[in-house]
């Protein structure tokens, strides 16, 4: 029995150690890969022929206005919605369109939703413990004891993301801008090869923004990162690489510097913006 | 090792402790103090607290899937019946040739039937261990293919709940039929024996309301090493938002089967401790409305809590008892108002009342902790 146990906790120590091994191949080529991908909710194409490829630990930032079908895309990729037709690759080994939300996490995909979504029964630390990479299936998840190394972890993305010293409040009593943080803590916890983030810093403040830059920007390299972000001081702060979506396609792709001068990308996009800070 | 977690938890031990106490304290006022002194407690009593214990446990049970998995569970009678019916056919096995036609194998309504030998699926019930085995199996298995096919196509909310109603409500018109072999709408009835032990004497009943105590103790700290291991943190993780749980890389309709099913053997197990108590089983255990009780017990006492669960159905069946003495007729009628009373004044049910002293002493201890830290940060 002793033995046993003993061997289940060695497992789990070496599960954790051993950072999200995630079985992605990316020799070919790209992380992700999508291609002539369509979508449509009765009749109106939210994604349409939507092509996109993103490099092995590249940040990019797509931005779009509102129904540019940037939310859409993402839970295509994760596996909340299926398209009507197009491909969608992970590496060059797994075909997303073949797997379900649960699987498609495990392989490495981690997303954080527009909207924050936390457990807010939960305490704050415990929030991490269950997005924690580990074995989730149903008797591990049971028999699951909380480690030295697992603490460990979690105080460490505790620190990063600032909320240490609420640990054990429930996640329902944090602000919007507290539940954006512990949303990419939980992001972290999963030790993805991929993130998907869907607007980070909507109602934080300027200073919350700025670390949210550095720890995505910290991220990249390592991981692959895709940011989907209204406010265009803080693309600019963290983008190299943008992606214009417009009507579910994309418009232009390049630096900042260079969609922010594409003339098709001022009229349907920044031009509004440019309007309102004019007017 | 995950079992054992729960003796380390305060509220575990109060609650074992306080059950422990009324089980002792309950043997005693029944065999020391002498009949007729105003503090005896009658076999009659023993009985009937030993009924109430089965429904807490059958309580314990649908608070695990309601309160921490949030899975409104309707039909949740079903398995109470099915484990009861197992039991009752043990039972009825071992009146042997004592039945009114003085049939050495067929119970009395299968000789009343003209049927000349047992059906197969009563086959082995003559084995106490086979019939225990059926205890867990029946309702399990039962659950098991009906979550399995509920939480795939991920039917969940008021849909399950109204499924649920209708699986308990078909089983209900299936037992009715005599040619189903289980007695009909007289169901079984007239046991004799249990374990050796006649079902007629003081001592089986009290040996019955103490196995009954133990069962909810057991069943109590089962579903509490559940709700306090990970996976109970993934099950109200599922409760509040299930659709992230699964971008977390969670089998949610699995963690839902495998707690289903565990708190459908645990409501076979209380079924079964029920029938030699009550001396009878038949299809009205099935019947939508008791489903409905049992989901009224767990609400009154509290959501969520699992003690919660076994107060409210302790206060409610007695009230039960009490009030269909008086008025039989106003029984449903003084249960509708008590929930409404309850919902409205307590929406945390009785165990909020009591975890509300605990919780604000808790949080006036967590705000100091918390105060200097989120000035610091205010600051910062
Ligand atoms: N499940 C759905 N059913 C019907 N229409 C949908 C659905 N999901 C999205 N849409 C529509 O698809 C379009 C794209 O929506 P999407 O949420 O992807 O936009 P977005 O780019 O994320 O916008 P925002 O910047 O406002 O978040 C919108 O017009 C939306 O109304
Ligand atoms: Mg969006």
């Amino acid at each position: 029995m002793n033995f046993l146990t003993s061997l289940a906790d060695r497992d789990r120590v070496f599960d954790f150690l051993v950072p999200a091994q995630s079985p992605v191949d990316v020799r070919h080529g790209p992380i992700l890969y999508l291609e002539d991908v369509t979508v449509s909710f009765d009749g109106f194409k939210a994604i349409n022929a939507l092509n996109l490829t993103i490099d092995d630990g590249e940040l990019r930032c797509i931005i779009g206005p509102n129904g540019a079908g940037k939310t859409t895309m993402m839970d295509i990729i994760t596996g909340k919605t299926r398209p009507d037709a197009g491909k969608v690759w992970f590496g060059s080994r797994h075909d997303l369109l073949a797997m379900n939300e649960p699987e498609i996490a495990s392989l490495g995909i981690g997303r954080k939703f527009q909207k924050p979504t936390v457990f807010e029964a939960l305490s704050v630390f415990e929030n991490l413990e269950l997005a924690m990479a580990a074995d989730k299936r149903i008797l591990p998840t049971l028999t699951a004891r909380l480690s030295g190394a697992v603490r460990d972890r979690i105080d460490e993305v505790l620190e990063t993301i600032g909320l240490a010293e609420l640990r054990s409040r429930p996640a329902g009593i944090l602000s919007h801008g507290q539940k954006q943080w512990l949303e990419i803590g939980m992001l972290l916890m999963q030790c993805p090869r991929l993130l998907l983030v869907d607007e980070p810093v909507a109602g934080m403040t300027e200073q919350e923004m700025e670390r949210t830059a550095e720890l995505l920007t910290g991220l990249a390299g390592k991981q692959s990162v895709v940011v989907v972000e209204h406010d265009m001081g803080f693309v600019r702060s963290i983008a190299r690489q943008v992606t214009v979506l417009h009507q579910g396609s994309v418009l232009a792709e390049g630096s900042m510097d260079q969609v922010a001068s594409d003339p098709k990308v001022i009229e349907v996009y920044l031009g509004a913006e440019a309007e309102e800070e004019v007017g | 090792m995950w079992l054992t977690r729960p003796f380390s938890e305060r509220s575990t031990l109060i609650f074992l402790g306080v059950l422990l106490a009324a089980l002792l304290l309950v043997t005693a006022l029944h065999l020391a103090v002498p009949r007729g002194h105003p503090l005896h407690v009658t076999a009659y009593t023993v009985n009937l607290l030993g009924k109430y214990l089965s429904y807490a446990l059958l309580a314990v049970a649908v608070d695990l899937v309601w309160g921490y998995l949030g899975i409104l569970s309707l039909g949740h009678g079903a398995f109470f019946a099915l484990g009861g019916y197992a039991m009752g056919m043990y039972l009825m096995r071992q009146i042997g040739d004592r039945g009114v036609y003085g049939h050495p194998e067929l119970p009395d309504f299968m000789v009343f039937l003209n049927w000349d030998s047992l059906p197969w699926y009563w086959l082995g019930f003559d084995m106490a261990g086979f019939a225990l085995l059926m205890v867990l199996l029946a309702p399990g298995a039962l659950a098991l293919v009906f979550g399995f096919l509920a939480f795939r196509s991920r039917v969940t909310g008021v849909y399950l709940s109204i499924i649920t109603q209708a699986l308990t409500f078909a089983l209900m018109l299936a037992f009715f039929r005599n040619e189903m072999g289980f007695g009909g709408n007289n169901g079984l009835t007239d046991f004799r024996d249990i374990l050796g032990f006649s079902l007629r004497s003081d001592a089986t009943r009290l040996g019955l309301f103490l196995a009954t105590g133990v069962a909810l103790a057991l069943g109590y700290v089962l579903c509490r090493a559940i709700v306090a291991s990970k996976l109970g943190r993934v099950c109200v993780a599922t409760r509040d938002a299930e659709a992230r749980t699964r971008f977390l890389g969670y089998r949610v309709e699995r963690v839902q089967l495998f707690v289903f099913v565990v708190s459908a053997m645990l409501a076979g197990v209380a079924g079964a401790l029920y029938v030699p108590q009550v001396g009878i089983i038949n299809p009205s255990e099935f019947s939508p409305i008791f489903s409905i009780e049992i989901v009224l017990w767990v609400a009154l006492g509290g959501r969520a809590t699992l003690y919660g669960a076994v107060i409210g159905a302790l206060l409610v069946n007695y009230a039960k008892t009490v009030f269909t003495g008086v008025m039989p007729d106003a029984w449903l009628f003084a249960l509708g108002a008590l929930f409404v009373l309850v919902t409205v004044f307590l929406p945390r049910g009785v165990a909020g009342l009591l975890g509300y002293r605990v919780k604000r002493l808790k949080r006036r201890r967590q705000d100091e902790e918390d105060t200097p830290t989120a000035g610091r940060e205010a600051t910062a």
